[in-house]
């Protein structure tokens, strides 16, 4: 076959795989995403089946597909929900953080790694997947559950602070000086504030600039914008993913309806393509020996979830049982996790993928399946009906 | 609306929330997502923070039973109602060239979700479309009557034009 034949049909079985392990795991009433990690890992370097002519394409692929992933993450929320969210939650947030993150780093160090791989796993524990718990949520019909906009709202504060955690995560992947981690910080700041303020006074004439009758307008227009100040941003040393989620947030709410539509089905694709082109960059013989820490690792950050979610849970006057629900809901660890390892990975702390792979892989799995399963045990703490 | 409690909480990324304590001592939640619909729940009794038998409505489902329960009364008195009750105004809203809902369906404008504002009436060239449904379309040059109170219409009005 020639190069070009070969590429083609290594991308179709590729897509057709990832389209049965969707299926699969829509089956099971789990996350798609540690299926396709699993596939990436059995394929590719190292494994079964190698992806030679492809893995250029996808490699730049999945560039894309961070960049469509974080736009439709800031087109998710509408500057209102965030603030709405950091007035009357900003306290679990912090607690999130404080929970959430230092296990992950301490445990990056005492594995071994470098101080910028561990503040990388920091952020691995930290993040929780706001698509599998959201689209959990729906599923198990929570949505109307008391401890709901509790969860919710853990979820915009962290991907809020995903907008200041990768910056500083980049300055600091980059290797220079705590003089311009400062100043890396300050920049990122300031550009999601001026961002989220610009949007509210002047984000219906991006709107404006952006809409057209036609589809095919919106979309060029939309993806053109978005890779340009992705581009830029790199460039400028934020990473493209804040350029990105910049774009989307600084979006006003009329459009984002609109763009999250269109640009679904394609954020799906290429984010799809960097779950496999990650999967594909880790050797699977690598996850093996790290397996045990990583399985630590996922029982201890487990736990802290369940109390961030109980401490926002009962901020908001729930019961025990909707406590254990909603921390329990918080578990899911997913996308952004693999975001963030694959930032470090990408600045050279390959030593990371393997720990990140197998400790994603463990949550985004126990994570579901925890928080159905506490469901019927949290009702043993519900007071005797009075009769 | 006097005398009732109808509870409303922001769901981020998910839509908003509602909850009524209805007549019979039940408590009524019903959750309007984004993208459309409603799912409406009854609270579980001995779990007061907790949905149980959930009934999830399509879109058109949703805009079905809206109609069952309140549209058709409100277009009938919408003469009366819009003397008699004070801060509830109509207004003609026209649909203007370039406007993101020309060519769409009526309901995608999702009034009375987003504005509190029904839409009576589609008013083209000579023609009236009274109590139109969410399926009729909508084109440029049209203009809709609606009625709500002045920041809805007000909201409503920048929606139809993309600004809002």
């Amino acid at each position: 076959m020639d190069h070009v034949a070969e590429l083609l049909v290594e991308l179709g079985l590729l897509f057709l795989g990832l389209s049965l392990l969707g299926l699969l795991a829509r089956r099971l009433g789990l996350s798609p995403i540690p299926f396709v990690l699993l596939a990436a890992l059995a394929v590719g370097e190292g494994g079964v089946v190698p992806l030679s002519t492809s893995e250029p394409f996808l490699s730049a692929a999945a560039e894309i597909g961070v960049v469509l992933l974080l736009l439709t993450l800031g087109l998710e929320f509408s500057a209102d929900e965030l603030f709405s969210s950091l007035r009357r939650h900003a306290p679990s947030g912090w607690v999130d953080l404080l929970l959430n993150f230092p296990p992950g780093f301490v445990a990056g160090l005492l594995l071994g790694l470098p101080w910028q791989a561990a503040l990388a796993l920091g952020g691995v524990t930290w993040i929780s997947s706001s698509g599998i718990v959201a689209r959990l949520l729906g599923d198990l019909g929570r949505l109307a559950n008391r401890e709901t906009p509790a969860v919710l709202s853990v979820l915009v504060l962290e991907d809020l602070a995903m907008a200041l955690f990768l910056p500083v995560l980049v300055v600091a992947l980059a290797g220079d000086g705590p003089l311009e981690a400062v100043g890396g910080i300050v920049l990122a700041v300031g550009a999601v504030v001026l961002v989220l303020l610009a949007a509210q006074r002047h984000g219906h004439r991006l709107g404006r600039v952006l809409s057209s009758r036609d589809d095919e307008q919106v979309l060029l227009r939309l993806v053109g914008l978005t890779l340009l100040v992705a581009g830029l941003a790199q460039a400028g040393g934020v990473s493209a993913a804040v350029g990105a989620f910049l774009v989307g947030l600084a979006l006003p709410a009329s459009f984002a309806e609109r763009a999250r539509d269109l640009l679904g089905p394609l954020r799906d694709l290429f984010a799809a393509t960097f779950f496999v082109a990650f999967g594909l960059s880790t050797d699977p013989a690598e996850i093996v020996p790290v397996l045990p820490a990583a399985l630590a690792l996922a029982v201890v950050t487990a736990a802290t979830k369940v109390a961030t979610g109980w401490y926002a849970a009962r901020r908001d006057g729930i019961a025990v049982p909707g406590r254990l629900r909603a921390g329990t809901a918080l578990i899911a660890r997913g996308e952004f996790s693999i975001v963030i390892a694959g930032l470090a990975v990408a600045a050279g702390h390959e030593d990371l993928g393997p720990v990140a792979t197998g400790y994603v892989l463990l949550l985004a799995v126990a994570g579901p399946v925890l928080t159905r399963f506490v469901e019927p045990v949290s009702a043993r703490f519900l007071p005797v009906p009075a009769r | 609306m006097p005398g009732m409690d109808l509870e409303e909480t922001l769901l981020p990324g998910v839509g908003v929330r509602y909850e009524l304590e209805v007549d019979s001592g039940q408590l009524l939640g019903i959750v309007v997502p984004r993208e459309g619909g409603a799912e409406i729940s009854v609270y579980d009794r001995r779990d007061p923070d907790r949905a149980r038998g959930v009934f999830r409505l399509s879109p058109e489902q949703a805009d079905a039973v809206a109609e069952v329960l309140g549209a058709p009364r409100l277009t009938q008195r919408f003469a009366d109602l819009s003397k008699e009750v004070p801060g509830l105004e109509s207004a003609r809203i026209p649909v203007r060239p370039g406007s993101p809902f020309d060519g769409k369906a009526l309901g995608d404008t999702r009034a009375r979700t987003l504005t509190g504002c029904s839409i009576v009436a589609i008013v083209r060239d000579a023609d009236v479309v009274p109590s139109p449904g969410p399926e009729d379309p909508l084109h440029a040059g049209d203009v809709l009557v609606a009625i709500g109170s002045a920041t809805g219409l007000e909201q409503l009005e920048r929606r139809l034009s993309g600004q809002g």
